[in-house]
């Protein structure tokens, strides 16, 4: 059985529905993140996991115990803030030994554990601070000790990084990996920033106006997602509205305004004349002067439109006959490269069937 | 440069000539004062006397050898700082729940508690004190309740009014606006998010109190007492109005020296002392609060 079981969570702020019927399941010790929007909602239902918010509706267990009603000081479930919250008043290490305090764990055991815990974050020496004598990702880290220090079963962290600069964040990301992987914890991580969702996450949940758009791995979610919303959150995906024409073995044709007919992946229970968007990833995007005739491909000759460099890959718009506009995405670092394409280039440009999701409305 | 510094004593400058008018100067008045011989009439003595060519100048360390001889200006001394101590605390016990009242209401009904905190300040002082003589007086509801109440227990009536128990509750009174507002002032400020995180982290309603907010508000409880404290110790219109024989404070012995007996000089020391003590636990108040801020 799951450690965390949401079962048909509504929250409603007058006429304005928070989280809408939501049912999820964390298991122990996973690294699970929910991600959406802001206002999707993914903040109110932590809240709710954590006590501080009630549920109109639906059951949240903890080890299979009714959560709703038991006040968040009683749950054994912590938090990270965005904000960290850490008591100015207290040094760090006082910070660290609150909780234990709180639970009136014997003063040398406090001590021990506190230092111990202070070295699991590399801030050991640094216990007699303040937190505004620390930095950015020294306080995160203190934060996350101090929830960490007696075990909750469960760690809830509100957006823990979205303070902190690019290059820390990254640095934080991977130690907040190791961390959970060392300490066994079932972490439940919210997120608006979708790399970091797809970096950390084990399992993630996509939200969106309240609902689970999507629950499951992060290479499932980012190469199958499951609607347009999903498609278009996670990573960049070019979407074009399409119609389904007729269903094949292992695939579906469809049409597209004003550009013609493809064939793509499709979900089951897919019927002809069911509207839709193809949804492509532009690394699945051939682009070149010339493309060899491919049975298994999608095909269409274009202009280069406009380009993108990113470093590591550039990003072609590629204009079609129609006006309509597909992304291809080269990584720079292909061998034998000797062409980058300018705005204007006549190109053409092919994607595998498989590439293409139909995603039914 | 010489621009920033002058427009910088244009700013600094008009607060500068109110201290050193409205404080500065009458308390060095002051300290002549204490050195100085009683006029025969009241008032002070000529500094200077004598006829011409063998003047003298009068000041003597009298006034101060009187002080100092007798423990009973001493025993003034720790009778009113105890008055001004147990006032201290019973507003600091009574203003700082109505402080966290009004800091945790809503935003929009904030002001209007705060209005209502200082709305006695829109009377007159002395009549507000004089309206608790009738209020603590035998004949009032509220004493002769408590007579007919404590009768029916079989206890012998009490009297308020002229006790020191009616110097306290006026001293209180009086003071309470002072404790409230520098508490909610920092009370207010407060993130409520720690006291989230204290709760996430385990801490029960009591503990989230005496962790979080009490220490939090250190700096606001040192300015509400030192608000409290150091007018109390010197006053002495509440104990004239409300006080009996036995309940009087050294703001009263004082107000005797100028007005009555008519010895200015006598009642400067008294003066100078009281500003001592004051400033001296003004001061102490002050290192506490730094500490615990830091």
């Amino acid at each position: 059985m799951a450690l965390l079981q949401i079962r048909n969570v509504t929250r409603r702020f007058g006429d304005f529905v928070a989280v809408n019927d939501v049912s999820l399941s964390v298991e122990a010790g996973e690294f699970f993140c929910l991600l959406g929007p802001s206002g999707c909602g993914k903040t109110t239902l932590l809240r709710m996991i954590a006590g501080f918010d009630a549920p109109d509706g639906g059951t949240i267990t903890l080890d299979g115990l009714a959560m709703v009603g038991i006040p968040p000081e009683a749950r054994n479930i912590h938090t990270v803030f965005q904000s960290y919250a850490l008591f100015p008043h207290m040094s760090v290490a006082e910070n660290i030994a609150f909780p234990l305090r709180m639970a009136k764990v014997a003063p040398a055991e406090v001590a021990a554990r506190v230092g111990e815990a202070l070295k699991g974050v590399s801030l050991a020496g640094l216990g007699g601070r303040y937190p505004n004598e620390l930095s950015g990702g020294q306080r995160q880290r203190v934060a996350v000790a101090r929830a960490l220090i007696n075990r909750p079963k469960l760690l809830l962290l509100d957006e823990p990084l979205a303070a902190l600069d690019a290059k820390l964040k990254e640095h934080m990301q991977l130690e907040l990996v190791t961390l959970q992987k060392e300490v066994g914890i079932a972490f439940i991580y919210v997120t608006h920033d979708q790399q970091e969702a797809l970096a950390l996450a084990h399992r993630m949940a996509v939200m969106n106006h309240g609902r689970v758009e999507q629950v499951d791995e992060p290479s499932k979610i980012y190469g199958c997602p499951r609607n347009r919303f999903v498609a278009d959150f996670i990573g960049t995906c070019n979407i074009l509205d399409a119609q389904v024409l007729g269903v094949e073995d292992d695939c579906v044709r469809l049409r597209i305004a004003g550009l013609g007919d493809v064939r793509a992946l499709g979900t089951d229970h897919v019927q002809p004349g069911v509207k839709g968007a193809l949804a492509l990833r532009p690394e699945q995007v051939a682009i070149g002067l010339q493309l060899g005739p491919n049975p298994n491909e999608n095909h269409f000759s274009g202009q280069v439109f406009d380009s993108l460099y990113l470093g590591d890959v550039t990003v072609y718009v590629v204009e079609l006959g129609n006006g309509s506009r597909i992304e291809a995405m080269l990584p720079n670092s292909a061998p034998g490269r000797v062409k980058v394409f300018e705005a204007g280039d006549a190109v053409e440009i092919g994607w595998r069937v498989d590439a293409g999701r139909f995603l039914a409305d | 440069m010489g621009t920033i510094r002058t427009s910088k004593w244009l700013i600094a400058g008009p607060p500068l000539v109110y201290l050193l008018l409205l404080f500065a100067i009458p308390t060095l008045i002051m300290l002549v004062a204490s050195f100085r011989q009683p006029g025969q009439f009241g008032g002070l003595a000529p500094l200077i006397s004598g006829p011409t060519g063998a003047e003298q100048v009068n000041l003597t360390f009298d006034n101060y050898a009187r002080f100092f001889g007798s423990f009973l200006y001493a025993e003034l001394f720790i009778t009113s700082l105890v008055y001004a101590l147990i006032t201290t605390v019973i507003c600091l016990i009574m203003a700082y729940p109505l402080a966290l009242l009004i800091a945790r209401s809503p935003k929009r009904h904030r002001d209007l508690l705060v209005l209502l905190v200082i709305l006695p300040f829109w009377s007159n002082f002395l009549i507000r004190v004089y309206a608790w003589i009738i209020i603590l007086g035998p004949q009032s509801l509220l004493v002769s309740g408590l007579n007919l109440a404590i009768g029916v227990l079989g206890l012998e009536p009490v009297r308020i009014l002229y006790t020191p128990a009616a110097v306290v509750i006026g001293l209180v009174y009086v003071h309470l606006p002072f404790m409230v507002l520098p508490l909610y002032a920092n009370l207010e400020k407060h993130d409520p998010g720690l006291l989230d995180a204290a709760q996430d982290l385990g801490a029960g309603v009591w503990q989230r109190f005496w962790q979080v907010t009490f220490p939090l508000s250190m700096p606001g409880v040192y300015a509400g007492a030192a608000l409290v404290f150091i007018p109390a110790f010197g006053i002495f219109a509440v104990p004239d109005l409300l006080g009996g024989t036995g309940s009087s404070m050294i703001g009263n012995v004082i107000k005797q020296q100028f007005l009555d007996s008519r010895d200015w000089p006598f009642g400067s020391v008294l003066s100078m002392v009281l500003t001592a003590v004051a400033v001296t636990l003004a001061g102490v108040a002050a290192w506490f609060a730094r500490r615990s801020r830091s």
